[in-house]
């Protein structure tokens, strides 16, 4: 359940924001126009595509992807693909024995740039308590099951460096294009709370 | 601050329930806080870690029953205020103003207050200093302990690592700000960030830690201390 259904009576919100961009625009701090191209960037132009170009870029290209472990924003960067909150940029790679997990345990810290807003969920309490105390039986909730063999890492990313997980590419995909490979990523993949890549057919 | 945000650990929230059909903005005027947010980020008004600090001084109910963009509101609103940019009270009959409908606003004067701000004044955003160095107390896979710090003012520091044990995975040797002083104006004290890996037993404990668990959270070089001991 959301927020805005849980807290009906919470309209009250609504109205203290609109008094407050509205004074702001009457003493030319900003103006609602510049609020309106900064709703649509985040709703059209940023998003888990983006991250999802890059991951599929890195499976393709060994290259790519050791400069992508090596340093994040900067392969990023050759892609086109920047912005702000993220000044730093670990990307941490899933193997069959690892899996990687992103928290942000005091607020909810994202690579705004690479995954757009982060959901609900991962701003949740639920998902901020648990995560770094029991995150097998969170992802196994979510219905990722993994064998007490598979090295769950857990990344608090607390400071003003953000992580990016990096799935494994799935077998039987060689015939599969880079755009294509990029379809079957998804945010969830890119936070840690989904394994599996699931092909289509 | 020992507060209601510092959520690692805690139990008691139940299940972690995914929405995939979630839109961007749930609310329409989340999407409003958050956008103005962001530029006023960039006008240099307030500074990230006292942004962060002021949603930590809601009081843990409202903190617990205010959505994401909620917070934001509340923070928004009382650093506006306290620079004497946008006053409460210009808010409240703003706010009373639209509530009833009102066609014609009661004007504020633009004169006194502290906008425009003067250049001197802005707040430089980003936490990494580029232009500066610093030189790493600590090395790579170097032993260390979290410092048991509880500052009633605004920290990084996680509750949960506080006082435990742990091996420095990364030196992140770049000049960063240090949150914990710049919060509060005393500074950005940049040094090296480290990111620390914890055994889960360490943690939590050999009886309800998860196997082959391992957390590693990043943290201040002010937070740490050699652990000798344990070398």
């Amino acid at each position: 359940m959301g927020h805005k259904h849980a807290h009906p009576e919470k309209a009250w919100q609504a109205i203290r924001t609109e008094a407050i961009e509205s004074l702001l625009n009457e003493i030319n701090v900003l103006t609602s126009e510049d609020i309106d191209k900064v709703v649509r960037h985040y709703e059209e132009n940023v998003g888990p595509k983006t991250g999802a170009k890059v991951i599929a870029r890195a499976w393709v290209d060994p290259e790519f992807k050791k400069r992508l472990l090596a340093d994040g924003l900067a392969a990023c960067a050759e892609l086109g693909i920047g912005g702000p909150e993220t000044e730093l940029l670990h990307v941490v790679e899933n193997t069959s024995k690892v899996h990687n997990v992103v928290v942000c345990t005091l607020c909810s810290c994202y690579p705004w740039p690479i995954l757009g807003l982060p959901p609900v969920w991962y701003k949740s309490s639920a998902y901020r308590s648990r995560l770094v105390r029991e995150p097998r039986k969170v992802l196994s909730e979510l219905g990722v099951e993994l064998q007490e063999d598979v090295e769950i890492r857990v990344w608090d990313s607390v400071s003003e460096i953000r992580y990016l997980v990096m799935p494994e590419k799935p077998d039987h995909a060689e015939n599969l294009s880079e755009a294509e490979l990029a379809e079957l990523i998804t945010r969830d993949h890119m936070i840690g709370v989904a394994r599996h890549i699931h092909q289509a057919g | 601050m020992n507060g209601i945000h510092d959520m690692g650990g805690l139990h008691g929230f139940g299940p972690v329930e995914i929405d995939p059909d979630e839109p961007v903005f749930t609310t329409e005027w989340g999407s409003r806080v958050f956008c103005m947010t962001q530029v006023i980020d960039g006008l240099g008004v307030w500074n990230l870690d006292e942004h962060r600090h002021e949603i930590e001084l809601m009081a843990p109910e409202d903190y617990l029953t205010h959505s994401y963009y909620g917070r934001w509101l509340f923070a928004m609103e009382r650093i506006l205020d306290r620079r004497n940019i946008v006053r409460r009270e210009e808010v409240d009959l703003r706010a009373a103003e639209i509530a009833s409908d009102k066609r014609q606003f009661t004007p504020v004067r633009k004169t006194d207050r502290n906008w425009p701000m003067s250049e001197d004044a802005r707040v430089r955003w980003g936490a990494w200093r580029k232009e500066e160095s610093v030189t790493p107390k600590f090395d790579e896979g170097q032993r260390v302990r979290v410092r048991n710090i509880h500052p009633p003012g605004h920290t990084r520091v996680t509750n949960y690592t506080r006082g435990k044990s742990g091996d420095i995975y990364r030196v992140n040797d770049q000049a960063w700000v240090f949150p914990d002083t710049r919060a509060h104006y005393q500074g950005e004290n940049l040094q090296a960030v480290y990111t620390v890996r914890f055994d889960a037993q360490t943690l939590w404990g050999e009886s309800q830690a998860e196997p082959n668990l391992y957390v590693y959270i990043d943290l201040s070089e002010n937070h740490l201390e050699a652990d000798q001991e344990n070398e």
